[in-house]
């Protein structure tokens, strides 16, 4: 096999594109804008930010299918969406940091939300253990600094540590696990662990092995009981920040983790229907799953902040999309995908609108929303869309991600298999998850204003952001194809 | 004549009317009662026109007119007159130009009532005239709500419970009597009076319901029973009549117990007993003591009152369970092997004949009632009177009449009715006969008491003051009855005449399926 | 025919510019709703004039949406549906009537009040299950904003419970949806389709599906022990709102009952027949005693829609032609007699005198100083209690020939609350209107003394509150002279090969 440095570079030229653009907004920031205002510097970084997004969404939309470098990459339908979500995702996350509180140093900001986009693309696209945690890393390390970035508030300095605790532990389970993975089956190379797999059946080491990694996932998805870190990240973090760790490193996690789990352990899937046991993760990830969504929607519940109730509706849905990661088996990655990608864009918008509320004012308790129909009908109604979409109402997207995630699960072993047995529990969790995210509609859109909140002022780039994503939310819900329709 | 839709115009003819008062509301006082008067009195005059070309002799319906109407329910717009339909749409449109002229001065909102009581009048004209349940169900029940907003609006201090209770009651009756005809259509597809009837001459009807099974045929007869007897009403189902009669404004109480209680005699005629002539037959027996009951003791409760309107009120329970026994006693005798045919054709006719008779005597009692309580400041009490006769001879004149009309007394109407019944009756069922006997003394008692106490004696209590006679309007009113009782209480046969060719074929096939 | 989809997309479209408008001015949003409601009934009443009744739905569109899964948008329409597209015309029309004071949020109101009407049209419409469901939550949601932003008593909790029951109901709908879906191997969700794929499950399983979306959707229907969200949410709701809901959500519940859930499973319906039959007259009964001894008059209606909802339920548990035939009838009718009951309380009423207690309003005598509005209550009520000569009555009687042939028990215990209804609206529209005469009072043929008394003075009834209480009025008229209108549309729709796979006993 002799190494393809033409095709891996070609490969790797979005990932290239990124970190270019973000090496270029350093040193435009440093040399020509070193004068200007933050206000002026920030702009200047995210158009060039955004120019890099671009130029790489035009890579990854030109690049070849296949794998690439004897198999360390793959470039496959779902590496392609999942990379054209992470830049989209990533783009609108640019908007609403033009809307967001400015902060002392916009062009690093933005530069390493380039890095931990190109950490997130490479995520998608990977396809061999070592090249994984790679990838994960430099994702995971940009997002601790983006968490932490605010260094004028604390709680954005303990979001930073707390993120960067759990996530290092996370990364030292997932290395011992990928370490322990390799000594059972002797590669790193998904597609040849697969293999081994099938011909030596189950092996306690591999046991172990799978275990540390469905640990170290469940850290990085915030999945029940792995969750600790996600309500303190979400409240402490800068809001762009959130909303990139909520949404694109979303997509690229379960991109990765589904890809980890189908096609190298398959065959340790285990039996999808309750009778016929065997050890198997899907068991596991089933009851990471269940965990999720119970935890996830009872805790929302008794949420007064804004953004800890964002988390526990994160963890929610990331017992949904782990019940997508078990019916990708029978499914494909479609649904998987359309409810990643769409709970990205609402959550993303989400943030959006509490960066631009901050701005002008508080938002941190849910009752901060109050009058904001008042205030700015662009943001009530925008925000309108993304919580209507995170609680599942058609015809927004929100809805057939859940609709196509739990009629796959259900296809995938029938009612009586665990999946099926999910979905009605997650189908009966939304109307229970109805509940909060009404409350945070009744402040929005039917409380009264406090006595002297003015009017906000919405910026043009945060204004497009957002209405680009509830249009998108909108779109997708209309045409679920669009997405569907891919796989 | 046919091509005039007679008996249409003879019901929405008063409804026309309160269209036009409803949309005149500017309209005066005077203006208004002139008004509902014309519309109420075009009643008598179509009914005379249709007389004119009745057929006595026919026992079918004439005048029909039937069209399409609801296909899914196969609801027919079904009209027909015989002679039971004719009597007691004859007596309406007497007695309802009575009625507004006894409100004539003394109701506010002269127009308002005019309309809701030519409401009244057409609704009940209805149901004599309808012949498809689905429509008459119509009638009998729209005609509860003016009567209801009579009561309450312009009735007594009591009126707002009397209504209630009196609304309450009477729907209680319709809904089981509605549920009945449900599970009949259900078993036969037709909700045709005639054609029903026909299906229960030939037991086919009968033997539709019993499939059901179970208790549920009886039930069906049960709930159709209940409706009626509600209505009528027969004891012990009478217990909302004294109240809402007694706080009725004197017109319309003339009118509930003239027209509206025989709402519930003509039910029982016309449905219940074709419809079901087993289940009647042997119910019979029972029912005769209820119907006894109502006699005896409507006459004893009506001597127990102190009330005048009161008293009236429970005359009319023991009155009209007159015509229920002689019915009841009719069926019991059907079937059996005795001929007594004679016997049922004299109770049948005497019941209709008594129909007709309480109509105009008790409507005449319940005014002289009304004159009596607007002389006296609004009481009414048997005791608050004394020697009236000599205040206002002219008035104890013609209110004697009309006490001792109905008390039956010969030469005047009550007696032939009330003679026919005990005749039919004591041949069909003596005993019953005997029993009713009871009934008839304590009727004489109250009665007479009621004469005594109030217009003999020394001046008394509302009477020792000035105490008007009556007017020129309570002659109006008072005078027409009166000649009335006088008139069939001679020459019974104008009436009979009417509906003897129908009581006969009725009598002659006394047969069960 | 293709004149309905747009039914959809016009209030679609007015509701957006609705919204637009009201940042002009309400007068503007307020014109623009009326337009828009009554252009779309009378596309539907168009639309009726041509159709032609016949078994099974016809189609108006149907193209693939979500291939993946089978979904298609496929809008059709039959006797039935064409029943309830009218009423929703009508109630809307009447709804935008009855809000004409809304002056707050005024483009805001109405916006959402048209995507509700939107929501409703499309459900009415849909022949695709999942399309069916969509709809059904476009419907659901505006509820909740309408009551907790406009609404009076206890709106947030009266809002918020109204959702949450909804929602709860709608998820076991999607639950037991999906599962015929997904463990039945079907390739779509076309009605069709479920029922084939439903056939495959196990008896349980069956059993299982069919309560999960037949409750859910009776759960919006009402049916007792579920309906405890309507009194609450009624009361809250601002008027036009609570016309909508009595009016026409309630009939979304129904519809899926009946369009849904009965064909899915015959034999998971003869299994629940019965239980649903006994809670329906259960609900009839309990309501109508609840009404009774209610003190606030919005209540008391409230409660009076369950208990005729119970009446719609019966028919739909009778499972015979004509007791549906009469279910559909008493969708129609309840609409627009509780429409007008709700119009009167809480428009005509509540908005002048600020107070809805029976005790406060016996002592106004509100029959002298709102006789229109009285006018209008009496004639409602009358029809409310299904007195004939209005639409309640021939859609009683249906339903009680159609109950009396598959169980004479239930008739007549129904029969029981037809009586109750007779009081309890009695009581209302004589402690409500009325009041209660003291002894104090004139005597007997003194007359009632209309214009005894100093009054308060009461703003007169506005022309949109006439226009649109005229209009219910005739339709409960009609409708009730004339069955026929609506009867020979539904008939012939209950002869579909699908639902006569449920329905015993043949043609009506």
């Amino acid at each position: 096999m002799t190494p393809d440095y033409a095709g891996l570079f070609s490969a790797l030229r979005p990932e290239i594109s990124l970190v270019l653009g973000a090496l270029l907004v350093l040193g435009l920031d440093l040399t020509l804008y070193r004068r200007h205002s933050p206000g002026g510097r920030l702009q200047l970084a995210l158009w060039v930010g955004s120019l890099a997004l671009l130029t790489a969404g035009f890579q990854v939309w030109r690049a070849e299918p296949g794998t690439v470098f004897g198999g360390v990459l793959i470039i496959d339908q779902l590496a392609m969406a999942s990379r054209l979500g992470v830049l989209g995702l990533t783009l609108l996350t640019f908007g609403i940091t033009q809307g967001s509180p400015a902060r002392r140093q916009p062009a690093e900001y933005v530069a390493i939300m380039l890095l931990a986009a190109s950490g997130l693309l490479l995520m998608a696209a990977a396809q061999q253990l070592l090249l994984a945690f790679l990838a994960l890393e430099l994702a995971s390390l940009s997002l601790y600094v983006l968490a932490g970035f605010d260094r004028t508030r604390p709680e954005s300095a303990e979001a930073g540590l707390k993120y960067f605790l759990f996530g290092g532990m996370a990364a030292a389970f997932l290395l011992f696990g990928f370490s322990l993975v390799y000594g059972a089956t002797g590669s790193v190379e998904l597609t040849e662990i697969a293999r081994q797999i099938a011909a030596q059946g189950s092996n306690p080491l591999l046991v172990v092995g799978l275990v540390m990694v469905l640990v170290a996932f469940g850290f990085k998805v915030a999945a029940a009981p792995f969750h600790l870190w996600a309500p303190d990240v979400y409240q402490g973090a800068p809001a762009p920040s959130a909303a990139l760790i909520a949404s694109a490193s979303k997509l690229a996690g379960f991109t990765l983790f589904t890809r980890l789990l189908w096609p190298a352990f398959g065959a340790a899937a285990g039996s999808a229907t309750w009778l016929n046991s065997g050890a198997g993760w899907f068991r596991a990830v089933a009851a990471l799953a269940a965990v999720s969504l119970v935890l996830g929607n009872v805790a929302a519940l008794a949420q007064t902040s804004l953004r800890r109730l964002l988390a526990y509706s994160a963890i929610a849905h990331a017992g949904a999309l782990l019940l997508g990661v078990l019916a990708v088996g029978s499914a494909g990655p479609g649904p998987l995908f359309y409810y990643a990608l769409t709970y990205g864009l609402a959550t993303v918008g989400a943030f959006g609108v509490i960066a631009v509320m901050e701005t002008a004012g508080r938002c941190e308790r849910i009752t901060d929303l109050a009058g904001l129909h008042r205030r700015s009908p662009l943001l009530a109604g925008c925000l309108a869309i993304f919580i209507l979409s995170l609680a599942g109402i058609p015809p927004l997207a929100g809805f057939f991600g859940k609709l196509t995630v739990f009629s796959a699960a259900l296809h995938a072993g029938g009612i009586r298999s665990p999946a099926g047995g999910l979905a009605v529990l997650a189908i009966a969790l939304s109307a229970v998850a109805l509940y909060y995210y009404l409350m945070v509609l009744k402040q929005a859109l039917v409380a009264g204003p406090a006595d002297g909140a003015p009017p906000i002022k919405v910026p043009r780039a945060a204004t497009l952001a957002l209405v680009t994503a509830a249009a998108l939310i909108v779109w997708f819900g209309m045409n679920p194809s669009a997405l569907l329709g891919l796989f | 004549m046919n091509a005039l839709p007679l008996l249409s115009l003879i019901i929405f003819v008063p409804w026309a009317g309160a269209v036009l008062l409803a949309c005149l509301p500017r309209l005066g006082a005077p203006a208004s009662r002139a008004l509902a008067l014309g519309f109420s009195l075009s009643t008598l005059a179509l009914t005379l026109a249709a007389l004119g070309s009745f057929d006595p002799a026919t026992t079918g319906y004439q005048f029909v007119e039937r069209h399409d109407w609801i296909r899914a329910l196969h609801v027919h717009y079904h009209l027909g007159l015989d002679g039971l339909s004719l009597l007691l749409v004859l007596l309406t449109g007497l007695l309802s130009p009575l009625c507004l002229l006894a409100s004539w001065r003394t109701v506010a909102e002269a127009r308002f009532f005019g309309l809701l009581f030519l409401l009244l009048q057409g609704a009940a004209l209805g149901v004599f005239l309808a012949l498809d349940f689905f429509h008459w169900f119509i009638f009998w029940e729209l005609s509860l709500i003016p009567a209801y907003f009579l009561i309450r609006l312009w009735g007594g201090p009591g009126a707002a419970r009397a209504g209630y209770q009196f609304v309450i009651y009477t729907i209680g009756g319709s809904a089981f009597l509605l549920l009945g005809f449900a599970a009949i259509f259900a078993a036969t597809g037709s909700l045709d009076f005639v054609e029903l009837s026909s299906l229960g001459a030939t037991g086919a009807l009968g033997g539709k319901l019993a499939s059901l099974g179970g208790i549920w045929p009886q039930a069906v007869f049960l709930g159709v029973f209940l409706g009626f007897a509600v209505k009528v009403p027969l004891f012990p189902f009478h217990t909302w009549l004294p109240a809402t009669y007694a706080e009725a404004p004197t017109g319309v109480s003339m009118f509930l117990t003239g027209v509206m209680s025989k709402m519930g005699v003509y039910g029982f005629i016309r449905v219940l007993w074709p419809l079901f002539p087993g289940p009647l037959h042997a119910a019979a027996g029972p029912l005769l003591w209820f119907a006894l009951g109502g006699v005896v003791l409507g006459a004893f409760a009506a001597m127990r009152q102190t009330d005048l309107k009161r008293m009236i009120a429970y005359s009319s329970v023991n009155h009209l369970s007159y015509c229920l026994l002689a019915l009841f006693a009719v069926s019991v005798a059907t079937g059996s092997s005795r001929p007594a045919s004679e016997a049922a054709a004299a109770a049948l006719s005497g019941t209709l004949l008594q129909v007709f008779n309480h109509g105009i005597s008790a409507a005449a009692l319940f005014y002289c009632a009304g004159v009596l309580e607007s002389r006296a400041g609004g009481r009414r009490g048997l005791n608050d009177f004394g020697g009236v006769r000599s205040a206002a001879p002219v008035f104890a004149g013609l209110c004697g009449i009309a006490l001792f009309a109905s008390l039956g007394l010969p030469g005047l109407n009550g007696f032939v009715g009330e003679f026919l019944i005990f005749r039919g009756v004591w041949g069909l069922a003596p005993w019953a006969a005997a029993v009713a006997c009871l009934g008839l003394f304590a009727t004489a008692w109250f009665l007479l008491t009621f004469w005594q106490r109030v217009f003999h004696g020394p001046r008394a209590g509302a009477a020792a003051g000035p105490f008007a006679d009556l007017s020129g309007l309570d002659f109006a009113v008072l005078v027409p009855l009166v000649a009335l009782m006088f008139l069939l209480g001679v020459l019974p046969h104008l009436l009979t005449g009417l509906f003897n060719p129908l009581i006969t074929s009725w009598a002659n096939h006394l047969v069960l399926p | 025919m293709n004149l309905l989809p747009w039914s959809i997309y016009l209030t679609m479209a007015g509701a957006l510019l609705a919204l637009a408008g009201g940042r002009r001015s309400a007068g503007t949003a307020r014109w623009i709703a009326l337009l828009t409601a009554a252009g779309t009934w009378i596309l539907t009443l168009l639309a009726a004039t041509r159709f032609v009744p016949g078994p099974g739905l016809q189609t108006l569109v149907d193209v693939p949406w979500i291939p993946a899964m089978g979904v298609r948008y496929h809008l059709a329409v039959d006797g039935i549906s064409l029943t309830l597209l009218v009423l929703t015309g009508l109630a809307s029309t009447a709804g935008v009537l009855f809000s004409w004071n809304i002056e707050e949020r005024t483009g805001e109101f109405f916006a959402l009040f048209l995507t509700l009407v939107a929501g409703v049209y499309g459900v009415f419409l849909s022949a695709d299950a999942l399309l069916f469901f969509v709809f059904y939550e476009i419907a659901i949601v505006p509820k909740y904003f309408l009551i907790a932003a406009w609404g009076s008593t206890n709106r947030e909790y009266g809002a918020m419970k109204l959702a949450l029951y909804s929602f709860a109901g709608s998820a076991m709908v999607l639950a037991g949806l999906l599962w015929v879906y997904a463990c039945g191997g079907a390739h779509g969700f076309s009605f069709g389709q479920l029922t084939h794929a439903a056939a495959t499950l196990s008896r349980p399983g069956q059993i299982v599906v069919f309560a999960l979306v037949f409750f859910g959707f009776a759960t919006l229907a009402g049916l007792f022990p579920l309906h405890t969200w309507a009194p609450t949410g009624h009361v809250a709701a601002p008027t036009g709102a609570s016309m909508l809901l009595a009016g026409v959500v309630m009939k979304l519940g129904a519809y899926g009952c009946l369009r849904v859930a009965l064909p899915l499973s015959p034999v998971a319906f003869a299994y629940w027949q019965t239980p649903i039959a006994w809670l329906a007259v259960t609900g009839i009964v309990y309501a109508g005693l609840v009404a009774l001894m209610e003190q606030d008059l919005k209540f008391v209606i409230g409660y009076s829609s369950v208990s005729h909802m119970g009446f719609v339920m019966l028919g739909l548990a009778a499972a015979n032609p004509r007791a549906v035939s009469g279910a559909v009838l008493q969708m129609f009718s309840h609409g627009v007699i509780a429409g007008l009951l709700f119009a009167v309380v809480g428009r005509m009423v509540y908005d002048r005198t600020h107070t809805r207690q029976l005790g406060d309003l016996r002592r106004m005598k509100l029959y002298r100083l709102v006789p229109f509005a009285t006018t209008m209550f009496v004639i409602a009520g009358v029809a409310s209690m299904g007195l004939p000569g209005f639409s309640g009555f021939p859609a009683e009687l249906t339903i009680l020939i159609g109950t009396w042939t598959a169980a004479p028990l239930w008739a007549a215990v129904a029969t029981v609350g037809v009586l109750i209804a007779a009081a309890f609206t009695l009581r209302a529209i004589q402690l409500g209107f009325f009041g209660s005469t003291g002894p104090s009072s004139a005597s007997a043929t003194d007359g009632p003394g209309l214009h005894a008394g100093s009054a308060p003075h009461l703003s007169p009834i506005t022309w949109p509150e006439k226009a649109g209480a005229l209009l219910l009025v005739g339709a409960t008229v009609v409708v009730g002279l004339k069955p026929d209108l609506l009867l020979d549309w539904i008939n012939p729709a209950l002869q579909s090969p699908l639902l006569q796979a449920v329905l015993k006993g043949g043609a009506p």
